[in-house]
């Protein structure tokens, strides 16, 4: 159970004197169960790569494998393997349309050729877990409020029970509170459902606390690929390319550099404060 | 596919028909498009030729980027050779099969209409070659500024032409996206009977027009922000003002309509 | 009196049912006193429907107090006579970077304030191009608003509020839909603004990195002010802010949750800079 990517290369309007090449020879392997975060700034590819791991967009060269099957294999049914790779595109709340809140996320399953209850059960199932009250099921997705529509938006896909759930930027527009309840959310479904899930980010505190792997993207192609921490080690590098480390691990570069021993490499408010204390009481203890 | 269509995208390179103020282009194309239907004759049509060709040496057009416009229209050009070919009889009869005609009058008519039609599609996709679509709007709007004494709201309909033009690109950018999004959801657009396929748009219609509506919204509160109360009282930051080449060019224009009127009537070749 | 003077500040919103009566009324603001000074940098926090985004749309006379008075550069918003101008003074910045951008290109887009206010040709052209260039955007000035990124189309906007000579800028979260670059672009310039040409800047966020800088900070909630005061004052408060759902940035979080562990920081520590200083005076009061 994996997404495999060699050497993928996408071009937009390939063949024209605009092409652009929006992916440069990608290879990628994502294993079953993985929490991933994908970041990089506009324009970096990374919009690209999540419509290419559910076929939306086919691969300019290069071949991709789902469970060992070449999705770029021209019989290949890419309808059933949309519905095994989720995708939630960004302000996915745009994309509502039914009358009913309920309605909405029977689309979905309604595709699939499912049984009126199971279509109802997965429904339902979805919506209780992204957080909407049975109350709401009748009324209409327009009246809620936005952070609300999105979750519906997200229970849309969820309720598909896809394999793969892909978030592009799920929290794009929202205050800090809805961010962090939308995130909690995600880590929560990863968690219940057994799912991967590959969060596509520009911030990166937003995903440090969340993902066991990050991958960073730079002009179509994959810079970095290791856990959060090894990560922002590479936090020079990361600047260079328009992004920036969460501001902990600056401030204990800049511990250090004042002549402070603290461990350099936290990246959660949690983990610095670990280790600043570390060094206060040790210190503490010596000074008696 | 929208893409393919060269007629109404701008040409970005200098002439000296770039330069012209757009009314007077917008003058000349009517006048142009008015003096093709005003002949019947071979002489008319060389004229009428000589006089287009002229104007597309002069704008820096790439002839072939021109033609490359003209495909869309290919399948109504052949149809209407054909009708014309087969369908109209006068002169000698050459050929006929029950209802089908070829005949010398109905070859000069099929030729004709083909000339026309070609002549009209370069012309007036030369006025929007070499037009930007503000000055398109612009020159609309001080042309039919007599319109106003009649109550019609020229501001208002150019001012709606040009946001039009701004946000087409994006509502075309969003119709992908919900496509997709509802793509990702398992929909399909392509399999089934006309009526499953048209409720099949249901789920990207509507949540487009909530988006247009919304942009809508947003943008009027936005114009209202920064002093926007119509057309009374604005003024222009590049007002369209008339030079001599202007002046010149309307003579040339109507100049060539005379001529073309006089040559395809009274020289009938 | 000051540029932005307020006394007793409501609005409410009517809901009417079909029939066109009254269904239900909600205070969006409630009761608001402000006073904001020539020249002041002031952020707006608070998140989604605390009211700030109608307190905005107050201060640019698009809508109307319920109750109470308003008054821009000394001008009463409630009276229709003084609306032109005070939009000219109070210029409007909003989120949505493709919403409010009118015109095909760059240029024409700026010039639309200036033109709609009657301005002659010759001072518009000029207008048009100082703008541009405070904003730097000069050397875009022939392309289409498409064709830019997120970022500089609300430095676009921006210079299209500048055209009109305003002496206060209302942002309204004009950051929330931009990635960590185009955020840094328009808070860069905004700064710029405030600082060279001397413009009151309202800025209205759910960014707390953007309002390290200002000169006084307001929190809303539920239509009303809660908490007021400079960036450190706001800073101090943590718990106050948690409790109000809204985040600090990670230094003055660590520096907050250090000093509960027992280390001796002082309260709203907002940059890495104070934060090091704070941690190396520790040091050397333990070396002595």
């Amino acid at each position: 159970m994996s997404i495999i990517l060699d050497q993928v290369t996408y071009e937009y309007e390939a063949g024209t004197s605009m092409a652009q090449k929006a992916l440069v020879q990608v290879s990628l392997s994502i294993r079953d169960g993985e929490f991933i975060g994908l970041i990089g700034h506009t324009g970096s590819g990374k919009s690209t790569l999540t419509q290419l791991f559910n076929g939306l967009l086919l691969p300019t060269s290069g071949h991709i494998y789902y469970n060992g099957a070449d999705i770029t294999e021209p019989d290949y049914d890419r309808r059933k393997l949309r519905q095994k790779v989720g995708l939630v595109f960004q302000y996915p709340e745009y994309q509502l349309f039914e009358t009913t809140i309920l309605k909405d996320v029977q689309y979905g399953p309604g595709n699939m050729g499912l049984s009126r209850l199971e279509v109802d059960m997965r429904s339902y199932k979805a919506l209780k877990q992204v957080g909407i009250g049975e109350d709401l099921l009748d009324a209409s997705p327009f009246a809620l409020s936005g952070g609300q529509k999105r979750r519906v938006a997200i229970a849309g896909v969820l309720a598909m029970e896809p394999e793969v759930l892909i978030l592009d930027e799920p929290t794009a527009g929202l205050d800090p509170k809805g961010r962090n309840e939308i995130l909690d959310l995600i880590a929560k479904l990863h968690k219940e459902r057994n799912m991967t899930v590959i969060l596509v980010s520009h911030s990166m505190e937003d995903v440090a606390n969340y993902v066991d792997r990050m991958i960073v993207m730079n002009q179509g192609q994959v810079v970095l690929d290791n856990t959060p921490k090894k990560v922002f080690c590479h936090y020079r590098e990361l600047e260079a390319i328009g992004l920036a480390a969460p501001e902990v691990t600056y401030v204990m570069q800049d511990l250090n550099t004042a002549g402070i021993p603290v461990a350099k490499d936290a990246t959660t408010v949690a983990e610095a404060k670990e280790a600043i204390l570390n060094w206060y009481r040790g210190k503490e203890n010596r000074g008696k | 596919m929208i893409r393919d269509i060269t007629i109404g995208q701008y040409y970005s390179v200098k002439s000296p028909i770039h330069a012209l103020d757009p009314r007077v282009k917008l003058v000349a194309t009517i006048l142009y498009v008015v003096s093709l239907f005003c002949f019947q004759s071979f002489s008319g049509y060389v004229a009428a030729i000589l006089f287009l060709g002229m104007m597309i040496h002069l704008s820096n057009v790439p002839f072939t980027y021109m033609v490359r416009g003209l495909k869309p229209i290919a399948v109504i050009l052949g149809i209407t050779v054909f009708f014309n070919l087969f369908f109209s009889s006068s002169g000698q009869i050459l050929w006929s099969w029950g209802p089908i005609v070829l005949s010398t009058g109905g070859i000069r008519k099929a030729l004709f209409m083909a000339f026309r039609l070609v002549l009209l599609i370069l012309g007036s996709s030369l006025m929007t070659l070499t037009t930007t679509p503000n000055q398109l709007t612009d020159g609309m709007e001080r042309l039919l500024a007599p319109l106003n004494k009649i109550k019609v709201p020229v501001h208002e309909i150019a001012m709606m032409m040009s946001i039009a033009l701004r946000f087409i690109p994006i509502l075309l950018e969003e119709t992908d996206k919900i496509m997709k999004a509802q793509l990702a959801r398992g929909a399909d657009f392509e399999t089934g009977t006309i009526i499953k396929r048209a409720k099949g748009m249901i789920p990207i219609i509507v949540p487009l027009f909530i988006a247009a509506f919304r942009r809508a919204n947003d943008l009027a509160m936005a114009m209202e922000a920064r002093c926007y109360r119509g057309g009374e009282g604005r003024t222009k930051m590049k007002p369209l003002k008339y030079t001599r080449k202007d002046w010149i060019s309307y003579a040339l224009i109507w100049g060539y309509f005379v001529c073309v009127i006089v040559v395809g009537n009274v020289l009938y070749i | 009196m000051g540029m932005i003077q307020s006394d007793n500040l409501v609005y409410e919103y009517i809901r009417r049912n079909e029939e066109g009566e009254v269904e239900g009324i909600k205070r969006a603001v409630d009761g608001v006193e402000l006073s904001i000074k020539k020249g002041d940098f002031v952020a707006i926090l608070g998140h989604n429907g605390s009211g700030k985004s109608t307190l905005a749309k107050m201060l640019n006379a698009i809508l109307y107090p319920s109750e109470g008075a308003l008054w821009v550069d000394g001008m009463d918003t409630s009276k229709e006579e003084n609306l032109w101008e005070i939009r000219q003074t109070a210029g409007m910045v909003f989120q949505n970077p493709d919403n409010q951008l009118v015109a095909n290109v760059v240029e024409e887009d700026v010039a639309f304030g200036p033109e709609n206010l009657g301005v002659e040709s010759s001072q518009i052209l000029k207008r048009v191009e100082t703008s541009l260039k405070k904003v730097g955007m000069w050397k875009f000035r022939h392309r289409s608003p498409n064709h830019l990124s997120g970022g500089q189309k609300q430095r676009v906007a921006i210079a299209g509020i500048m055209a009109m000579k305003p002496k206060c800028i209302i942002l309204d979260e004009p950051t929330a839909m931009l990635d960590p670059n185009g955020r840094k672009e328009v808070i860069d310039t905004i700064k710029e603004l405030n600082r060279k040409e001397n413009i009151t800047v309202l800025l209205i966020t759910h960014y707390m990195e953007e309002v390290v800088d200002a000169d006084q900070v307001i929190v809303m909630d539920q239509g009303k002010v809660v908490m007021e005061g400079t960036p450190k004052e706001i800073f101090s408060q943590v718990p106050k802010l948690q409790k109000l759902r809204l985040t600090v940035p990670q230094v003055t979080q660590l520096a907050y949750e250090l000093k509960l562990a027992g280390m001796p920081l002082p309260d709203g520590i907002l940059t890495r800079r104070e934060f090091v200083e704070a941690v190396e005076r520790i040091c050397h009061v333990n070396h002595t």
